[in-house]
């Protein structure tokens, strides 16, 4: 529009104004201000929105995480008189959908309540046999919902409650049930009629079932029965199979029994603080095999099974809290362990529940303060004043979310909780950690199992030492490669040639490292396990074929051959040397094997007690040196080509030989971004995924043995990511890793990139 | 000696030496590729070989020869193999015998011990089948439309191409007709389910929700006509496509029914010639690129794969682009050059190096669960339980992949900006241009072949990308292509295959890995050929660029 053309009428007599009038002029002005500032507020918004989305990845990534570091939070709801006061309280629950509480009376009574108000729902009488009364009372573990109720007359009523699910009009309803799973017989115990002061049940429900029930007489004698039940096919009944035992008495007044659902060992619990570890996985021949100390001169006051039955968590009069299990040493023998202590309550601990599915517990205690603790991790996630007067019973519900908590005074508290992640913590991460079944503490990365007694253990040693271990013998086998190559290219190799290796090697950087894995995994690793001394004979020998080839080329070969290549040529002519030479190593790979081997070095290996796995540290090292290879190169070589040619020059000048100005001038000079290049390739080698994923067994080892695999943080994200439930700790822990990982490859390339930075404001000084 | 070694030429020639070795491995590894990829595609001999057991029984072996391996007494011996005393060494021979619904093994290694010369015998068979592999046989007779030829006619063979060719088209038929038809059939009664689910969920009563139930219930009832109809032609095809069989003979001796709906194709390869083989080593490239995958995707073709991986670059390459762009010409020319921006700046070339799965791993955890849960509950909440975008998909896979390029582009293009001189820019402001204007019109186009090299370095980087995409969207055989002929043609939240993953999942999870070797090869040649292709493309647009803003800038 304001085009002002060399064309345009000159002879004309009145010279008109080319340029738009004035109120145009001040809209196009107007127009090109608002341009002018949509465009710098578009570019500013759209450069904050990249810049911002970038950060996001940080702070999401925190996001996720950070829910592992809280504790447990418990948040009370309600308080009312228990619905049956005069009753005494032999165990609280809660049921699966934390709408009902259930309390076992002394009396006999079964009482299902409303947990939000202690409305009652139903009371359901125990089939007490006539003219008996309760004496003791025993569970079968969390979530078997199996009781056993010791009577007077030395029998015994085993029980279940259940709870059977309607939906009236769309919404659901809890119709509570009792059952008696092995008919509704009392059992007698103890044969001579004794009352039981104390009883102990125990379930197997995998494989043959079986129940062992054992009780201690008001005659101070140890008595156990096994119960076998079959289920008649035809009419549905049960016939129930009773052998009875006496066992070796008891030193000492026991206050509690415990028996695992292995049915293999029964733990008495003495009145002044001793536990006695019975050997009963041969009831004819159980024997008393371990009395220990462990009160530590205070009494037990209350003892407790963890879910899966394998630790016990012992509580103390002066509040002190400790888990311990049975430990097998190297004659196969078991012995009761201390495996750890959780924080103390500094008060009679009174009652303890543990969790369903996971390795935690709650503890009340005389004070009425309680605790949330957990297992594995050690950690004490909660402990404070709840009521203000002892606490009688605990109960927590199936899935972690609800309390019941009744006090001395027959009050029920209901209260909230929050405990999402106890199972993390540094220690539980990065220590070593004693799980149950093991004989030592040890790091194991072992997130999952069908079970929902099983310890998941999260260690990150393993996956972090797998991270270290693959990058480790990547740079062993990339470093001198690259470096080196950088060196030749960028100093000596003619020009004409360096135009075809620089882009070559270079383009090796956009090869997807899928390709690389899928090679190291299907063709490499069966390759070098078929071919182990070649790949020794090449490692060690080829530098020294070089060597001699070399010598061969100046000295001993007459000047006119030599002359016909020019200098910088070298790399080609190795070319055919280094092929022949790996092409005979091959072949003569057989014959290697047969003299000096028995005909299989991978044999000979593992004769010699070298583990081998055909996916090792040796192919990933191949491998992924290769995907490095063209990082370092590619940086290696501008940093040493860069180097400002007046310095070599005046070297050279100056006497030195082409190689000792590159030791003395280039290299010092160039050393910095050498530098960097490592750690860029340190930093590509730590982050890869799929060349790991594929070229290991990706078993997460603790070893740097070359000839076994690993599992790096990175490949074990892709293979437990899509399977974890979103928001568990697993889930959490996964995040953590790709954190850890994120935040150490930012780390390494921020200073390499700051190194490089440095490097280039120095050349241009220079 | 000595002073040889002091003059450093020996360290001269290990460096020479490390640059060798690198380059053989780089060419090697390119070559072992093609070599392999290429050779996958080659009709091979189908030998027959007698082999002389030790208890002097012998029994006829017949197949392809796969790979011949020599190994030493020991390892054949712990491998189960009889080695006779004497011998050091020993070759075995792999053979992928096929009839795999007969002897329930596809792949078999024998020894050489007791192994007659190998025959090439002319009619050795191999029909090529949609289920349980290959076969490989000697003819009998052929059923055709209730005639019985002999194999020894003269019309067999043209007879069993035409019967073969007719059952091939016959199967297209039917596939068409259950993919198309049926499939837009079931796409309008999920989205009349979706439409009644709605109505409840927004509670519409009266006159309204009648006229609505009439119309789903009216057009449901035509769809299922529809349905019917389709169903009975589907019947008579099936019963046509089973019309011929073809008994053959296999190498021990059992005789079998092969029914030609089951097959894809029948050659005698060892009458070949070398140009019949070069043809037919066309056609099946062909019907690799092209076709569906088979059988766990340890046959057939990957062309869903290939597909996946170009419209996911596609869909990034959109989204990266324009803000790749936007936000380095933020940081070159609007952002005040101080501390903040220095650091803003390292910390986005150092994204370009941070590890492709935890941008996997944010894009599982920020795009998937969060945004598409979102946007789910919002707009797709007809359809929940089953979620639409709150589940991996083409979508979020795309845009974990930009936010993965992102830094490339940006560095690229910073780099770009600041090569170009300032006595430019400001010849432009001193003309009266303003900054806007300038910008748009002198600096960035000046800066394009940078941008440009940018985006090829992201597209290269993208293509080749996995371990983000395992999290994200790609799945081992997505169903349906992400673009197809229903509204709204691109369909951003399926589920893809991708080439990288085919890789990965064919080579490493598949249940007959001897088979899918060559595909995997073949597929990681076509990857690294599309990789290639994209890298060549955009270096020849920017050359081309690069020649027009000389000129323009001169």
């Amino acid at each position: 529009m304001n085009e002002t053309s060399s064309t345009s009428d000159q002879s004309s007599p009145r010279l008109k104004s080319l340029l738009p009038g004035v109120e145009a002029r001040k809209k196009l002005r107007k127009r090109r201000l608002f341009k002018d500032n949509a465009s710098r507020w578009g570019i500013t918004v759209a450069g904050f929105g990249v810049v911002f989305a970038l950060a996001m990845i940080f702070v999401y990534l925190f996001y996720e995480v950070a829910p592992v570091l809280r504790g447990a939070t418990i948040t009370p709801l309600s308080t009312y008189t228990a619905p049956v006061a005069d009753d005494a309280a032999n165990a609280l629950y809660i049921e699966r959908y934390e709408e009902l509480g259930l309390q076992y009376g002394s009396s006999g009574m079964v009482t299902f309540f409303e947990l939000e108000s202690g409305a009652l729902r139903a009371q359901i009488p125990l089939a007490l046999p006539l003219g008996s009364r309760v004496s003791s009372y025993a569970a079968a573990g969390p979530g078997t919902h199996i009781t056993a109720h010791g009577l007077d007359n030395g029998q015994v009523l085993i029980a279940r409650h259940d709870y059977d699910l309607s939906f009236p009009e769309g919404s659901r309803y809890i119709t509570p049930e009792l059952e008696y799973p092995l008919g509704t017989d009392a059992f007698t115990l103890d044969e001579q009629g004794h009352s039981l002061e104390l009883v102990a049940i125990a379930s197997r429900t995998r494989g043959r079932e079986a129940t062992l029930l054992a009780g201690y007489t008001d005659d101070k004698r140890l008595v156990l029965a096994s119960l076998s039940s079959r289920t008649n096919m035809m009419t549905g009944a049960v016939v129930v199979n009773t052998e009875l035992h006496t066992l070796p008495p008891v030193p000492g007044e026991p206050v509690r029994m415990l028996l695992d659902k292995a049915l293999r060992s029964l733990f008495v619990v003495d009145s002044a603080g001793w536990v006695h570890y019975y050997d009963v996985s041969n009831p004819d021949n159980a024997q008393l095999v371990q009395s220990v100390d462990a009160g530590e001169g205070s009494p037990i006051t209350a003892a407790e099974f963890l879910v899966g039955t394998v630790s016990i968590i012992m509580g103390t009069q002066n509040g002190d809290l400790s888990q311990w299990f049975l430990v097998r040493d190297e004659s196969n023998n078991y012995s009761l362990t201390r495996i750890r202590e959780f924080n103390s309550h500094g008060a009679a601990i009174t009652a303890i529940a543990p969790e369903y599915n996971r390795k935690g517990f709650v503890a009340g205690d005389a004070s009425g303060q309680l605790g949330v603790h957990y297992g594995t991790s050690a950690r004490t996630l909660y402990l404070d004043q709840f009521i203000d007067q002892p606490v009688a019973q605990v109960a927590i519900s199936p899935l972690n979310g609800r309390l019941l908590v009744l006090g001395e005074n027959g009050q029920l508290h209901s209260a909230d909780i929050w405990n999402e992640h106890p199972q993390l913590s540094f220690s539980a991460l990065w220590n070593k950690v004693w799980y149950e079944g093991r004989a030592d503490p040890e790091y194991i990365w072992q997130s999952s199992s069908g079970s929902d007694e099983f310890e998941s253990k999260f260690s990150l040693v393993p996956l972090s030492v797998g991270t270290l271990k693959a990058a480790f013998y990547a740079m062993l086998f990339a470093m001198p490669l690259a470096i080196m190559g950088a060196i030749y290219t960028a100093y000596f190799m003619t020009p004409k040639l360096r135009g075809i290796v620089k882009p070559s090697i270079e383009i090796m950087e956009a090869l997807p490292t899928v390709i690389l894995g899928f090679l190291a995994g299907l063709w490499l690793a069966p390759f070098a396990e078929d071919h182990l001394p070649a790949i020794f004979s090449i490692v060690i020998l080829l530098p020294i074929m070089m060597l001699v080839f070399a010598f061969i080329w100046t000295r001993l070969l007459p000047a006119s051959i030599r002359n016909s290549v020019p200098d910088g040529w070298e790399a080609a002519l190795l070319v055919p040397v280094i092929i022949g030479f790996v092409w005979l190593s091959i072949v003569l790979s057989p014959f290697i094997e047969i003299w000096f081997f028995d005909g299989s070095m991978r044999q000979w290996f593992t004769n010699i007690g070298i583990t081998y796995d055909q996916r090792n540290a040796l192919v990933v090292g191949i491998a992924m040196g290769f995907a490095v290879i063209p990082t370092i190169f590619s940086i290696a070589e501008d940093a040493v080509f860069t180097v400002p040619g007046h310095l070599t020059q005046g070297s050279l000048a100056l006497g030195a030989t082409r190689w000792q100005s590159v030791v003395g001038v280039v290299l010092p000079t160039a050393s910095p971004g050498i530098f960097s290049a490592v750690m860029m390739g340190f930093g590509r080698a730590v982050g890869e995924t799929m060349i790991v994923l594929m070229a290991t067994g990706n078993s997460p080892v603790v070893n740097f043995n070359i000839f076994e695999g690993m599992r790096t943080l990175s490949a074990n994200i892709a293979v437990e990511l899509p399977e974890t439930a979103v928001g568990s700790s697993h889930f959490r822990v996964l995040f953590l890793a790709a954190l850890v990982l994120l935040a150490l490859t930012f780390v390494v390339n921020t200073v390499a990139e700051i190194i490089r930075q440095r490097l280039r404001t120095r050349y241009s000084s220079l | 000696m000595r002073a040889w070694f002091k003059s450093g030429t020996p360290w001269v020639w290990l460096n020479a030496g490390a640059v060798a070795v690198c380059m053989i491995m780089v060419v090697g590894l390119i070559g072992l590729i093609a070599v392999r990829g290429f050779g996958h595609f080659w009709p091979s001999s189908v030998a027959e070989v007698e082999i002389v057991d030790r208890d002097g029984s012998r029994r006829l072996v017949l197949g392809e020869l796969v790979r011949s391996q020599t190994v030493t007494a020991a390892v054949a011996r712990d491998a189960g193999n009889y080695v006779p005393e004497d011998t050091a060494q020993i070759t075995r021979y792999l053979f992928k015998e096929g009839n795999r619904d007969q002897t329930g093994r596809d792949f078999v290694w024998h020894t050489e011990v007791g192994m007659q010369p190998f025959r090439y015998p002319d009619n050795a068979f191999v029909i090529e089948r949609r289920e349980w592999g290959n076969f490989y046989g000697y003819p009998l007779h052929l059923t055709s439309a209730g005639e019985t030829i002999p194999a020894t006619d003269v019309r067999f063979w043209n007879t069993l191409q035409t019967a073969t060719a007719r059952s091939i088209k016959l199967h297209d038929e039917i596939e068409a007709i259950e993919r198309r038809r049926i499939g837009r059939i079931n796409t309008d009664m999920e989205r009349l389910r979706l439409d009644k689910r709605s109505l409840e969920l927004r509670e519409v009563s009266g006159a309204e929700r009648v006229i609505e139930e009439t119309r789903i219930a009216e057009r449901s009832r035509e769809l299922e006509i529809e349905y019917q109809a389709l169903r009975q032609e589907l019947d008579l095809l099936y019963k046509s496509t089973f019309r011929d069989t073809l008994r053959m003979l296999t190498d021990s001796g059992d005789e079998v029914d092969i029914s030609l709906a089951m097959v894809v194709r029948v050659t005698a390869p060892n009458t070949l010639s070398v140009i019949d083989k070069a043809g037919e080593y066309l056609v099946r490239l062909w019907e690799f690129l092209t076709h569906d995958p088979r059988e766990a995707n340890t046959e057939g073709g990957i062309f869903p794969a290939i597909f996946g991986t170009v419209t996911m670059v596609f869909v990034m390459s959109i989204m990266v682009t324009p803000f790749g762009i936007l936000a380095a010409i933020y940081l070159r020319e609007y952002a005040k050059q101080n501390l903040m921006t220095r650091i803003i700046r390292i910390s986005v070339y150092n994204l370009a190096g941070v590890p492709s799965i935890v941008y996997g791993v944010f894009g599982l955890g920020f795009f998937v669960y969060f945004l598409g849960g979102s946007i789910d509950q919002m707009f797709y909440e007809a359809k929940l339980p089953a979620p639409t975008f709150g589940t991996p998909g083409l979508f979020w896979a795309s845009l974990t992949l930009a936010l993965l390029t992102l830094p490339i582009v940006i560095v690229s293009t910073e780099e770009g900006l600041a090569r170009i001189p300032s006595t430019i820019r400001q010849g432009s402001l001193a003309l009266g241009a303003t900054k806007a204007e300038t910008l748009w019109k002198v600096v960035v186009p000046l800066a394009t072949p940078a941008m440009m090299t940018g985006l090829i370095l992201a597209i290269a980087r993208a293509a080749g990308e996995v371990a983000p995409l395992m999290l994200v969207g790609v799945v081992k055989l997505a169903p349906t292509l992400p673009v197809d002929g229903i509204f709204p043609y691109i369909h951003l939240e399926r589920k893809i295959m991708h080439l990288g993953f085919h890789i990965y999942d064919v080579g490493f999870q598949s249940p007959n890995v001897e088979a899918a070797r060559p595909l995997v090869y073949a597929t990681a040649l076509v990857l690294v050929f599309l990789i290639v292709a994209l890298n060549l493309t955009a270096i020849s647009i920017r050359n081309r660029l690069r020649e027009r803003y000389r000129s323009a800038s001169d």
